[in-house]
């Protein structure tokens, strides 16, 4: 158990941080990971990877319990459009096409070639979503468009366990049965129907109303680890009632996740659950990344690959065309396309129940299993390809034109990075003051818009040297990072730091954590955005309650100057603080010592201009 | 039917510590025809309307010019006022006649008083010496510039001895915008304070 414990976390340690410093993503650095000390390099972990790698699935359930819990009713409603039309379009017409080749292409009889079919149009929830947040991508369209599809065949994979058992050639169901009731509900075995029914009824009814009392409960007793317990206890709970029922365990987890989203503990149960589940979900890739069959893929490897490509060649194709349909265009619409090109971790779910319904022959399940893991292996992989290879083809593509509408180069003093709420902002400012600045942004449906504004708009990631170099940072006097990524707006002031010393920094921070940190790379212009926007607002407040304007402005002034000094102050001091002190509650050292600046500042706030007798009086 | 419209421009930073200026201020607003700005109020960025000041100088006949007399003059908002709504081709040189014949006084709260501002006194020179950039600035705009209401020891005064300039004030901008005071009474005058109102 600890030797598992530490392979898995020392193969995390070790092959993430490379695939982080690749630029790969993480996803790809688990699967490796997971090959290299797999059975058939290392040998770390042998056979009892599969065992891992059930016991990992628990970070897809509690996947998708989180995604459930940030499913807004109202935001789903909105949604439903693209989840119903172009979900459900995917998978018919994934499915439709790959029967085909299973049934005629490589011979499977009718049953089979359905089943199988119906399997290889799930994609991968877990590889796409970690994608989307590690690329900061879940806000662009191709990821939202993503995040709509996965959620359709989230939901389908219900109504599919609920079908296969009809595509079974043995109808002894009993035999073939799933689920593991216990002795008193023996009589429910012969109709699974009913049992599905009641287990969906129970969970409806457990998080809806039993759930939110206990925890309320649990909550009126300020134990946070507790609720921690409490919230693991809620996912495995319904995990185990639904393996019981022979349910997808992360179905049942997706429906709880539904069901709560309207209850006061969304967000403390997403933050409890949060490190377990991306901790888990990496076990998981590197328990995939383990398991892979070289046996079987060496047997035919040919054919095994020829499978996979064709597979997810089929898949992209249905992809683009659906995303072309539903107003994706360019680069966007093939990122959603490879996002999505996989087949995903419910394929392992959908195959063990067809294999247990004896609908395929073990050998060939083998072979499937193969073939999933195969191309959730590729995916990130492509991915990657489609990164490095073809998006800067669109961003090269876009330069091209720009250089051709300008016949003479002018290049800007400004360079703006990240055109969102923040930039769009400062930009418009900037230009209203005759103030053109070059501006890249990374979506590029943004970036169409503001080309047809008249804007100078390079189209990727500012945080590409390339891109920076030809949108003229050489040249440029000031450059604006304005992402709204900390990490990234972090990871631009180090690379202009070190490539274009001369350009002066302005960026963009969250709140005044991330501004300690920009001031620890040694960013002087740090701008954190709800700053003054809520100092003026207690301006507006204190002139609501009879303070004259002028006096308050003049208050607000000098407080603004105060905090930066203080901000500078405490960036230093923070190093100082004894080291355990982390997270939470280091914030919460901090704001008591800024509570404590904030008194030297009221003791000045006795102001005496205008007025001789008061300063005579001091 | 009142016959002219008065606009008093109140300029006071701290309005909420003055005594006298706060008084004055809240008798002017009880005149029927005079338009009360408080300043520092409407502009505590100092980002003047030009062009909605230029527009309220043509709707009125006379302006009042309140403030507290920092440093023999006057506090920073109104000579950012004075640059940016005085504007040439408007108010003064080439074509710039728009407030030609207007009437402008200043209502002014003093820490000093007449003897202090003499040539005998502390500060040498009187009230009206040390306006004169202003009256110069009047006269340019071809403004006739009226004799200023001087508020003196405004910070001695007791709450009686302020209500009494209060009420002269509202007295004197009543009568002001009934026409009842003629150009030859105040063309005598060096302050207001020197005016009686004839009872009749």
């Amino acid at each position: 158990m600890i030797k598992d414990a530490l392979i898995y976390l020392g193969t995390a340690l070790v092959f993430v941080p490379i695939a982080k410093k690749l630029g790969i993503g993480s996803v790809l650095g688990y699967l490796i990971g997971g090959i290299v000390v797999g059975p058939f390099v290392l040998g770390f972990i042998g056979n009892e990877g599969h065992d891992v790698m059930h016991a990992a699935e628990f970070g897809v359930v509690m996947m998708l319990f989180v995604i459930g819990l940030e499913l807004d009713p109202q935001v789903f409603w909105k949604m439903r459009k693209l989840v119903v039309g172009m979900g459900g379009l995917q998978m018919l017409l994934t499915a439709a096409l790959v029967f085909p080749l299973l049934y005629w292409g490589l011979g499977y009889a009718f049953n089979p070639s359905l089943a199988l079919a119906m399997t290889f149009a799930m994609s991968s929830t877990a590889i796409v979503l970690q994608t989307l947040k590690e690329k900061s991508l879940d806000q662009t369209l191709a990821g939202k468009s993503s995040f709509a599809v996965l959620l359709f065949q989230d939901i389908a994979v219900i109504p599919m366990l609920a079908v296969l058992p009809l595509l079974a050639v043995q109808k002894n169901v009993a035999e073939v049965s799933s689920h593991q009731l216990p002795p008193f509900l023996h009589f429910l075995d012969p109709y699974p129907s009913v049992i599905l029914i009641l287990a969906v009824g129970m969970v409806y009814v457990l998080s809806r109303f039993l759930v939110p009392m206990a925890l309320r409960f649990i909550a009126r007793l300020h134990t946070r680890e507790l609720f921690t317990s409490a919230a693991l206890f809620l996912v495995i709970g319904i995990a185990a009632l639904m393996e019981m029922a022979g349910i997808s365990a992360a179905l049942g987890a997706f429906m709880a996740g539904v069901l709560l989203a309207n209850s006061e503990f969304r967000h403390e149960l997403e933050s409890d659950l949060e490190p377990f589940k991306g901790l888990l979900l990496g076990i998981f890739f590197t328990a995939v990344g383990a398991t892979i069959n070289f046996e079987v893929v060496m047997r035919e490897p040919l054919h095994l690959f020829g499978v996979v490509l064709t597979l997810m060649a089929i898949k992209w194709l249905v992809l683009s065309v659906l995303g072309r349909f539903f107003g994706l265009v360019s680069d966007q619409n093939i990122l959603f396309a490879f996002l999505l090109s996989q087949i995903g971790e419910f394929g392992f779910v959908l195959l063990s129940s067809i294999s247990q319904l004896q609908i395929v022959e073990k050998e060939t399940i083998d072979f499937f299993m193969a073939v999933v893991t195969v191309s959730m292996i590729l995916s990130p992989l492509f991915l990657f390809l489609n990164e490095k290879l073809i998006e800067p083809y669109f961003g090269v593509k876009l330069k091209v034109e720009e250089q051709e509408a300008d016949v003479i180069e002018e290049h800007h003093q400004v360079i703006l990075v990240g055109f969102g709420h923040f930039g769009s902002t400062l930009g418009r400012f900037l230009r209203a003051n005759g103030v053109e600045a070059t501006l890249i942004d990374h979506d590029s449906d943004q970036v169409a818009f503001l080309r047809k504004m008249g804007f100078k708009v390079f189209y990727g990631d500012g945080t590409r040297l390339d891109l920076l170099e030809s949108a003229g940072a050489a040249n440029a006097k000031v450059l604006i990072s304005a992402m709204n990524a900390p990490e990234k707006n972090a990871s631009l002031a180090e690379l202009a730091m070190k490539h274009f010393p001369h350009l002066a920094l302005f960026v963009r921070a969250k709140n005044r954590f991330d501004a300690y940190e920009l001031m620890d790379l040694g960013v002087n212009n740090v701008y954190r955005e709800s700053f003054s926007e809520s100092v003026y607002m207690g301006v507006d407040v204190l002139t609501h309650l009879g303070m004259r304007k002028y006096t308050v402005l003049r208050k607000a002034q000098d407080f603004m100057k105060y905090d930066k000094a203080a901000m500078r102050r405490l960036a230093k001091l923070r190093h100082e603080m004894s080291s355990y002190i982390s997270g939470v509650r280091e914030e919460i050292e901090l704001q008591e010592k800024l509570l404590n600046e904030d008194r030297k500042f009221s003791d000045k706030l006795q102001d005496s201009a205008w007025d001789s007798t008061k300063r005579e009086k001091d | 039917m009142a016959k002219n419209k008065i606009l008093v421009l109140l300029f006071h930073p701290r309005l909420e510590d003055s005594r006298v200026n706060a008084a004055l201020v809240k008798a002017a607003r009880k005149v029927k025809g005079v338009t009360v700005r408080d300043m520092y109020e409407l502009y505590p960025d100092f980002n003047i309307d030009e062009t909605r000041e230029q527009k309220l100088l043509l709707q009125h006949d006379y302006i009042v010019w309140q403030h507290p007399f920092y440093w023999y003059s006057c506090p920073p908002l109104m000579k950012q006022w004075i640059d940016l709504v005085l504007e040439q081709g408007w108010a003064y040189g080439k074509d710039g006649d728009k407030l030609k014949g207007k009437k402008l006084f200043h209502v002014i709260s003093s820490g000093g008083n007449f003897g202090a501002y003499s040539a005998e006194g502390r500060n040498k020179y009187t009230y009206l010496e040390l306006l004169r950039p202003f009256e110069l600035t009047a006269r340019l705009c071809q403004i006739d510039y009226l004799p200023p209401l001087i508020v003196p020891s405004a910070n001695a005064l007791s709450a009686e001895e302020i209500e009494q300039y209060a009420s002269f004030y509202q007295d004197l901008l009543g009568h002001l915008v009934e026409e009842q005071i003629v150009p030859e009474v105040f063309e005598k005058l060096n302050y207001w304070n020197d005016h009686t109102f004839s009872t009749t």
